[in-house]
């Protein structure tokens, strides 16, 4: 019976080359990243994997190499905006945190609860609010070259490590929110996210080869785009895809989606800065 | 009323004679078909065609395969292919499909081409009050597909 699926499957992909993720493994400078994880018990996919997986050879080479990957333009202005004083405490992010080393893991907790705002924050939020509160500058525009500088490079610190959400007290009301999103069907043309990316993941969407829509990447630099992008940002495309009325960056719902995401992508390493189509 | 309303917006939109045409709302199902034309006026296969592969129309080609359209790049993989499709479905069963494919298919992912706008959740702005395909879209879709015989 095994063998006899083996076979379908075998010839599943002689007839179609692009069903499903591809073989390859990402390879950074000589250190492997894993690009799939398994599923734990009661997740809805079977197996999880990265979007790179499922990115043609040319794509996929851009995130093999720091030197091609052009999302690390960003990563060096994010260098430079944390060395840097501003607002009126007249200190920079590394006056008060030191080596931006020392916030490795925080991108694989994201969006992680406030106690003080008593509700979830993104990376983008967290930032925002340390600007804000300590930095006492003026916060950052959620696309401006200057926050996703800082993203990523924030990103960049917690990567090959794995997605590991906070799925306790409010995060779960948050997660669940996320999930009723993600199963409703929108728009003109009556999509969920999981039409697209629970049951056609792998299968060609006219030109586009469908993945997971795992979000262990972001910010991501797109060749779409020719820039970097948030989560957020992508999430807009997603929804047009729909012919649905976008959510605002930010939004409550789109912060729900990405602790939702999180908790499909757990066990996924962060990638971040990732480099897709 | 709102459905009156919608199917004057609809007739205006495709710039249609005022011939009866079925609003989305009224239009009558029998087990997945609908046995009668939405406008009374046949459908037009080469109009169809066009439909069929226009991203901005039909864009069956983003989940369907269709060889008899070798020319257009990118046939998607989400339905079957659409090959022969004329010897497997009857005129009134396709046009069920295309109305509405949930009728025929439960859960299916293919989108509803002529349902009530007001039905849809968040639709967005450049969409409201708009069905994806206009009446007589949809049976000029309905006699392209027709002639897929193999
Ligand atoms: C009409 C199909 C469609 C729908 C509906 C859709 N997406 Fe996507 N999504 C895509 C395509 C196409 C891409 C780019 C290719 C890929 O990674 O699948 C993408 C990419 C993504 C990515 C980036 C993946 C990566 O590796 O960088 C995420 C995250 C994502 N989608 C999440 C969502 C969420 C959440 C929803 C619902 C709000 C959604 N999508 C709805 C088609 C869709
Ligand atoms: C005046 C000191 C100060 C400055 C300047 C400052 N921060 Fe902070 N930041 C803090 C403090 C204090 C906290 C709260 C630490 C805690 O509660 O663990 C914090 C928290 C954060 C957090 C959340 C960390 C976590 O573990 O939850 C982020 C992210 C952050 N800051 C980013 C920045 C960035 C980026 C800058 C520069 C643009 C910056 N901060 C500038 C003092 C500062
Ligand atoms: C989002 C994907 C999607 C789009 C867009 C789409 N379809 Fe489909 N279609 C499907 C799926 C999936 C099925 C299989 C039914 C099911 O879900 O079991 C199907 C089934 C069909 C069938 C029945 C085929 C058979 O052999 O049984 C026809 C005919 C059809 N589609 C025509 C069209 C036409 C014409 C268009 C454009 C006006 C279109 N489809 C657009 C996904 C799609």
């Amino acid at each position: 019976m095994r063998l006899a699926l083996g076979a379908l499957a075998a010839l599943a992909v002689a007839a179609s080359a692009q069903a499903g993720p591809d073989e390859d493994k990402l390879v950074i400078d000589g250190v492997e990243i894993a690009t799939e994880a398994q599923a734990p018990e009661g997740h809805p996919l079977d197996k999880l994997y990265s979007g790179w997986r499922f990115r043609t050879d040319e794509t996929q080479a851009l995130q093999m190499d720091d030197f091609e990957n052009p999302a690390m333009v960003a990563v060096e202005y994010g260098i430079e905006l944390w060395g840097k004083p501003a607002g009126a405490s007249g200190k920079s992010c590394a006056d008060c945190h030191g080596d931006v080393s020392e916030l490795a893991g925080l991108r694989a907790v994201m969006p992680k609860w406030s106690e003080a705002a008593g509700r979830p924050l993104t990376m983008e939020q967290w930032i925002n609010w340390s600007i804000e509160t300590h930095q006492e500058a003026e916060p950052w525009k959620w696309e401006s070259q200057e926050m996703l500088g800082m993203t990523a490079l924030i990103g960049l610190q917690s990567r090959g490590m794995p997605v590991a959400p906070d799925m306790s007290g409010g995060m779960a009301e948050w997660q669940e929110r996320g999930k009723e999103i993600y199963y409703t069907r929108m728009g003109q043309l009556d999509f969920a996210c999981a039409t697209c990316h629970e049951a056609n993941a792998g299968y060609m969407l006219r030109a586009d080869h469908l993945s997971q829509g795992q979000s262990n990447g972001f910010p991501t630099y797109r060749l779409k785009w020719q820039n970097i992008g948030s989560l957020h940002r992508r999430l807009e495309g997603c929804v047009k895809d729909a012919r649905a009325e976008p959510w605002k960056s930010g939004s409550d719902e789109l912060v729900a989606i990405e602790a939702y995401l999180a908790t499909r992508g757990a066990g996924l390493m962060i990638e971040t800065p990732s480099v897709r189509q | 009323m709102r459905a009156r309303l919608i199917a004057i917006a609809i007739i205006g939109a495709a710039g249609a004679s005022a011939a009866a045409e079925v609003a989305p709302l009224a239009v009558s199902f029998t087990d997945g078909a609908v046995a009668e034309s939405l406008t009374g006026v046949a459908g037009d296969p080469a109009e169809g065609r066009k439909a069929v592969f226009t991203r901005s129309m039909g864009n069956c080609l983003a989940c369907h395969q269709n060889s008899e359209m070798e020319e257009q790049p990118f046939h998607g993989e989400i339905g079957p292919p659409l090959d022969g499709v004329a010897d497997r479905w009857t005129v009134e069963e396709l046009r069920g499909i295309i109305v509405n494919a949930k009728m025929m298919f439960e859960g299916t992912a293919m989108p509803a081409f002529y349902r009530d706008p007001s039905q849809a959740i968040r639709i967005g702005k450049q969409y409201e009050g708009k069905t994806i395909l206009t009446a007589q879209q949809v049976e000029d879709v309905v006699a392209y597909l027709a002639t897929l015989k193999e």
